[in-house]
């Protein structure tokens, strides 16, 4: 792959970085980030997905080897235009707490030299972008939930409209349930924005759910393997990506496959079991001679992962699916199930 | 002692004891001038070197030692010294009082700075702020409530010590408390003796109070 502009955003070259007590944290270092792709880095702590990171918009120096973003090399810019240029999130936020949200996510903004009244009318556009209400505007970061000041961390660091933003753990101090919404969200913004993201996490199960590549680190400051999630879950390059994936990394890889290829015929009618439809179509439960059991109708944007486990909750063994409206559109077996996350596993293992 | 109370009573209520250039008022306005005086020089020279240390965390040794260095420095001592090195004026006063005055503002300000989360100061300048933005725009507004803590106590030692004026022939409320010892008048001693406490206790309370209007929106 002939590297060029407008194809690759950051670039390591034979990157390494010594700190002054002798660790290496980063080790000869190779790896491109595509435009507007989601980089995830993993690994445990210690490994240097961190330093890494921060090399890129020179929080850490490198301690010998080329960083560009956007074909510039980072070490030949002043380091706090570079910065401003990047948007950068991190764990817990890091708001300033005597400073007002609006204030907040005007920051860099008003470091840039725009007028205050432009700078807040942006930072108002921005707090309904990352989904505030105007009113928390006015408020001040302690007055605001966990996940709430994420949001705000979010949306200060893309207040210039940065075309690179930096992740550090942003969502390693909220609650699952909060956590999964936030991710939700910066998917949805990515899909508007298309930037090109560098995320870094410990939680396989984010790096899959959010990155078009995930880059495995190991303790040391090496870089493992990079792949898209799929390859990487299918053909981990050794015995540490492998444990690092955890036992389930095949259904891990089922929850990057969608139902839509799954064949589905009509509903069964006069078995032990009967799909019941309200007047719109649209599934209500499983009924029996004597009993009622919950459905989940999916859709064929679902997961193969959440397939299967409808599958085994049903007690026909049989899927409902719905159209965008949630109306029926017939059924999926088990077996079908099964046999395209066979396929799908075969697939990926087979590729390039 | 029934008797001194009730004396010390007429003397800080009469009408007489007020006025003039031995009045209470005249020399309470001497007293807080000397006082106000001596603290802003220490601020001058206090606030930036604590900022500095705060910023750089080079001199925290400093930063810190001097804390005991102030609560060990004998004023009087120092007043003596200066006053036979340089001679008769103000000067050895102010000497001792910014002297007394520095360590309380230099230590309670890079405290102030050292209690700045390093995860605020992370993120400034990883927005692209540069170091005195840091400094000004970060760290000293969120120092601010422990700095004007030590401008405070600061403030008031200041107030409780300045009595050292009159031990070398100046005014303020020292005034009474020597004057009193040399011509034996008890109530006089007490009565300066007291009206320097209010004045230290009542200045200590209002900045107290005006901190938290002002920090009202702070947590903790």
């Amino acid at each position: 792959m002939q590297p060029g502009k407008g194809h690759l955003m950051i670039q390591f070259d034979a990157v390494h970085k010594r700190f002054p007590n002798g660790t290496t944290a980063v080790h000869d270092l190779s790896l491109e980030m595509p435009e507007g792709g989601i980089t995830v880095l993993v690994g445990s702590s210690g490994c240097g997905k961190t330093t890494t990171l921060r090399m890129i918009n020179r929080m850490v120096e490198p301690t010998s080897g080329t960083i560009r973003v956007g074909d510039r090399d980072v070490t030949r810019q002043d380091a706090a235009e570079l910065r401003r240029s990047i948007g950068y999130v991190i764990q817990q936020a890091g708001l300033f707490p005597h400073r007002t949200v609006l204030d907040n996510i005007a920051t860099v903004p008003l470091l840039l030299g725009w007028n205050r009244r432009k700078a807040r009318a942006r930072a108002a556009e921005l707090l309904e972008t990352v989904g505030l209400a105007p009113e928390a505007g006015k408020r001040y970061p302690h007055q605001l939930s966990g996940g709430q000041q994420q949001r705000v961390g979010v949306a200060r660091a893309l207040a210039a409209d940065p075309p690179v933003l930096l992740m550090d753990e942003p969502f390693g101090a909220v609650d699952p349930v909060v956590r999964t919404q936030l991710q939700d969200e910066l998917l949805r913004l990515q899909a508007e924005l298309s930037k090109t993201i560098v995320f870094v996490t410990h939680d396989i199960d984010e790096a899959v759910r959010l990155g078009d590549r995930i880059a495995v680190f190991r303790t040391g400051g090496h870089l493992v393997q990079c792949a898209p999630p799929a390859e990487l879950l299918a053909r981990p390059a050794d015995d540490f990506v492998a444990g690092f994936l955890g036992a389930e990394r095949g259904l891990k890889l089922l929850s990057l496959k969608t139902l839509a290829d799954v064949p589905q015929g009509p509903a069964p009618e006069g078995g032990a079991w009967t799909l019941v439809l309200d007047a719109g179509n649209k599934p209500l439960h499983w009924a029996s001679k004597d009993t009622e059991l919950p459905v989940r109708p999916l859709r064929g944007t679902d997961s193969l992962l959440s397939a299967l486990n409808e599958s085994l909750a049903s007690p026909t063994g049989l899927i409902a699916r719905v159209d965008a409206e949630g109306v029926l559109t017939g059924v999926s077996s088990r077996d079908d199930i099964h046999e395209h996350a066979g396929r799908a596993h075969a697939e990926v293992r087979v590729a390039a | 002692m029934y008797e001194l109370f009730k004396n010390l009573g007429t003397w800080l209520t009469s009408g007489s004891q007020w006025t003039g250039p031995d009045g209470i008022a005249h020399r309470l306005a001497e007293h807080l001038q000397y006082s106000l005086l001596a603290t802003l020089i220490a601020a001058a020279i206090g606030l930036p070197l604590g900022l500095l240390i705060g910023h750089t965390g080079k001199g925290a040794f400093l930063a810190i030692n001097l804390a005991s260095f102030g609560r060990a420095l004998p004023t009087v001592g120092l007043v003596v010294l200066v006053f036979l090195a340089g001679g008769l004026s103000m000067l050895p006063v102010y000497v001792a009082l910014v002297a007394l005055a520095v360590p309380a503002i230099v230590t309670n300000t890079y405290a102030g700075m050292t209690a700045v989360d390093p995860e605020v100061k992370d993120a400034a300048r990883g927005q692209g702020m540069r170091g005195h933005q840091v400094l000004f725009q970060v760290e000293f507004p969120l120092a601010l409530p422990l700095i004007m803590t030590g401008l405070r106590l600061a403030l008031i030692q200041v107030v409780a010590t300045a009595t050292i004026a009159a031990y070398v022939s100046f005014g303020g409320l020292g005034r009474y408390v020597f004057d009193g010892l040399a011509q034996r008048d008890l109530v006089q001693v007490l009565g300066g003796a007291v009206l320097v406490a209010v004045v230290a206790v009542v200045l200590d309370v209002a900045l107290a109070s005006l901190q938290r209007f002002l920090f009202r929106h702070r947590t903790a």
